[in-house]
């Protein structure tokens, strides 16, 4: 049975399946109904529901929390995930699993509460000091906003680390139709989590190691398990990518309406298709290793080039890889897309020529 | 009867308990520790009434404190 | 003859890695001889900070977790709501607590977090060094006051102490000094109470214990304590500011 439901909303409710009762955050536009959801649900569940001074507060909570081995998340928006950084590297250097949300809106700066993607960089390539990664995800209906937040969970978890769901404020306002699947894996026990000790040996979770050898060794478990994870965890969405010359590689809401335009670049007889990578960290490089009859990629973005040089990189020069975004809360319409499109399929045919 | 014993590998020879000892029987000894510094030592178990008060100071925990129980009639 | 005062089991072995003379481990001995007499080891956990005592998590024999600079309060607020039955405090240096982690402070205090809070006033910042800290009194010369501290360029030292007994969710709030045996005892009771008050649910507990810094203050051990008595607490006077 499918219900109506808004983004923000389902990853609360998402949440809550996953099994997650605590919560920390501090209110910024346009995440607001996912706090007010479980501060309205968790009350009656048993869970905390906790509004910080500061996001920086709010994710050292996280980070007490997770210490404690439960399922534990906080949520914000670009300016506020700012704040968040030198927590997130904490989390990761202590390998403390958690979920962060951020429904990014414009920056830089305060910037705008209009949808964005221009916290890719920051999401993907560390955002805090130190070599560490997030587990990246990116919905694109609110379907995924629930789905991606029961997959956060479980990776956080398995691979102690802490997870983001990067989303916009378009994804966070729009209301969908949404089945609520049952959530079936099992929450596995932390035996390095603190807590009663009931005669174990004791806990430390710390995340320094003043002696310059020890760290290396530390910094060569993290790169080790990065690896694990980059070879496992690689997901992205193929669609029309069968017979197709021109890829648009876009992730999020910019996916949606890339799916728009390449319909209508389909009934002008221009083969276009997807790629749309579902994991920002790791990138998903193996969904672009066998290009086909693929002669371009469009990547498009609600930013001024980012995921693009990921793109590349997997690309390797072997195809060009062209670019189109918006900033600023901007968002490039379908006719927008489509000019591209045709832009480029001219210049196919001029190099056949 | 008391003494006092003083741990010569963690004493850091701060001389905190000799200022406080009011028996004046702890001195620094002439011998270097492991750490470099010249750990205390009880010079005059006699005089030690096991007050404790050097322990109480110690930043180091490094002193540990004996007294012999009185009988109890 | 019997053993009347031997190390607490709520240390480990490891030695103190504080300067001679430092007092931070004296707070450390009363800290765990409290936990020890409470019988609460199994279900203790320390929340150690960044500043001289980032280490702290070696010398506690129980579950401990490390936060970065100032957050201490707030990492053990996520301990302490999702471990209520667990004793949780935090271990602050003044650089820790009243500069850098001064709204995680307040809004733990002010929420009426039930943890406790050790907050060790040394009136400078050791580990980086003897630069100013909240708490350096006027006229004292640190790294970054090379001249002493000037109130019109540098501001006046804070009363962490009496600003947090103003706060609704605070219980017991008290200022004590390791300056001599007799005030090392007070302190003691103190730490205990404070342990006690969160045993028995009661809000946010902070004990401030005036402590010394020989290294950087540039003066001997006992010089140290005689400074601290004669600087420290005429500017920061001894007592409960709260007790509820
Ligand atoms: C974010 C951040 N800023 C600065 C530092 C450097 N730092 C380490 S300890 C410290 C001050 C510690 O002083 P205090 O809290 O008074 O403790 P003490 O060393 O005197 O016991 C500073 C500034 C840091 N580790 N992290
Ligand atoms: S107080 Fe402790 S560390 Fe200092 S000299 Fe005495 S025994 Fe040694
Ligand atoms: S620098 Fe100061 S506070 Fe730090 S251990 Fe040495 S004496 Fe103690």
């Amino acid at each position: 049975m499918k219900i109506l439901m808004k983004g923000n909303e389902a990853i609360g409710e998402g949440a809550i399946r996953a099994g997650c009762r605590y919560f920390f955050g501090y209110p910024i536009t346009p995440q607001s109904e996912l706090p007010a959801y479980l501060a309205e649900k968790f009350p009656s569940i048993g869970g905390v529901f906790l509004q910080a001074e500061s996001e920086i507060s709010a994710i050292n909570m996280v980070y007490g929390a997770s210490c404690a081995g439960v399922r534990v998340m906080t949520s914000s928006s670009s300016p506020g995930i700012s704040l968040k950084q030198e927590g997130i590297s904490y989390l990761a250097a202590a390998e403390l699993p958690c979920l962060i949300v951020n429904v990014m809106r414009g920056g830089p700066g305060l910037g705008t509460i209009q949808p964005s993607q221009s916290d890719y960089f920051q999401a993907t390539k560390g955002g805090g000091h130190g070599d560490y990664h997030l587990i990246v995800l990116a919905p694109h209906s609110v379907q995924e906003m629930v789905d991606l937040t029961y997959l956060a969970f479980d990776l956080a978890d398995q691979y102690r680390n802490p997870a983001m769901i990067l989303a916009d404020g378009i994804l966070g306002q729009m209301m969908e139709a949404v089945e609520l699947k049952e959530y079936a894996s099992e929450i596995p026990h932390k035996n390095w989590a603190v807590g009663k000790s009931q005669g174990r040996k004791r806990n430390i979770i710390t995340s320094i190691y003043i002696d310059p050898k020890v760290l290396e060794q530390h910094n060569l478990r993290l790169q080790a398990k990065y690896k694990i994870i980059k070879a496992h965890e690689e997901r992205a969405e193929e669609w029309m990518k069968e017979d197709a010359e021109i890829i648009i590689a876009a992730y999020g809401t910019v996916a949606r309406i890339a799916k728009s335009v390449i319909k209508k670049a389909r009934e002008k007889g221009i083969k276009a298709g997807l790629i749309r990578p579902i994991t920002l960290w790791p990138f998903p490089d193996k969904y672009f290793q066998d290009l086909g009859k693929i002669k371009r990629i469009l990547t498009v973005e609600l930013s001024s080039g980012q995921m693009v040089e990921d793109v590349r990189l997997a690309v390797n020069g072997r195809i060009p890889v062209e670019f189109y975004g918006r900033m600023g809360g901007m968002v490039p319409s379908i006719e927008e897309i489509l000019e591209q499109i045709e832009k480029i399929n001219s210049q196919i045919e001029r190099v056949k020529l | 009867m008391a003494k006092i014993t003083v741990e010569q590998e963690r004493c850091k020879g701060c001389g905190i308990c000799i200022a406080f000892c009011p028996k004046k029987v702890i001195q620094l000894s002439k011998n270097l520790n492991p750490k470099g510094f010249f750990p205390a030592e009880l010079i005059n178990e006699k005089e030690c009434t096991g007050c404790a008060i050097c322990a109480l100071m110690c930043p180091d925990v490094a002193i540990e404190v004996y007294r012999q129980e009185r009988e109890k009639k | 003859m019997k053993k009347v005062f031997e190390r607490p089991k709520s240390l480990t072995d490891v030695h103190f890695t504080y300067c001679a003379g430092c007092t931070h481990g004296m707070i450390h001995r009363m800290v765990a001889e409290t936990i020890d007499e409470l019988k609460i080891q199994d279900r203790t956990i320390g929340v150690s900070p960044v500043g001289c005592s980032v280490f702290a998590y070696e010398f506690f024999n129980f579950d401990m977790v490390a936060a970065s600079h100032g957050r201490a309060p707030a990492v053990a607020t996520g301990l302490k709501r999702s471990l209520p039955e667990c004793i949780i405090f935090t271990y602050q240096g003044d650089g820790d607590l009243a500069a850098i982690g001064t709204a995680e402070i307040v809004h733990a205090a002010t929420r009426g977090e039930n943890i406790t809070v050790i907050f060790v006033n040394n009136a400078i910042y050791g580990m980086t060094g003897g630069q100013m800290a909240p708490t350096t009194l006027i006229g004292q010369k640190t790294e970054t006051t090379p001249f002493g501290r000037d109130a019109r360029a540098h501001g006046y030292p804070i009363r962490i102490a009496e600003m947090l007994a103003t706060l609704e969710g605070s219980s017991y709030i008290v200022r004590t000094s390791t300056h001599n045996p007799q005030n090392v005892r007070k302190t003691k009771l103190a730490v205990k109470k404070a342990f006690e008050n969160q045993l028995n649910n009661k809000n946010f507990n902070l004990v401030e214990i005036l402590s010394t810094c020989p290294s950087n203050w540039g003066l001997d051990s006992i010089q140290s304590l005689k400074w601290l008595e004669e600087n420290m607490i005429p500017y920061f006077p001894l007592g409960e500011f709260k007790n509820i």
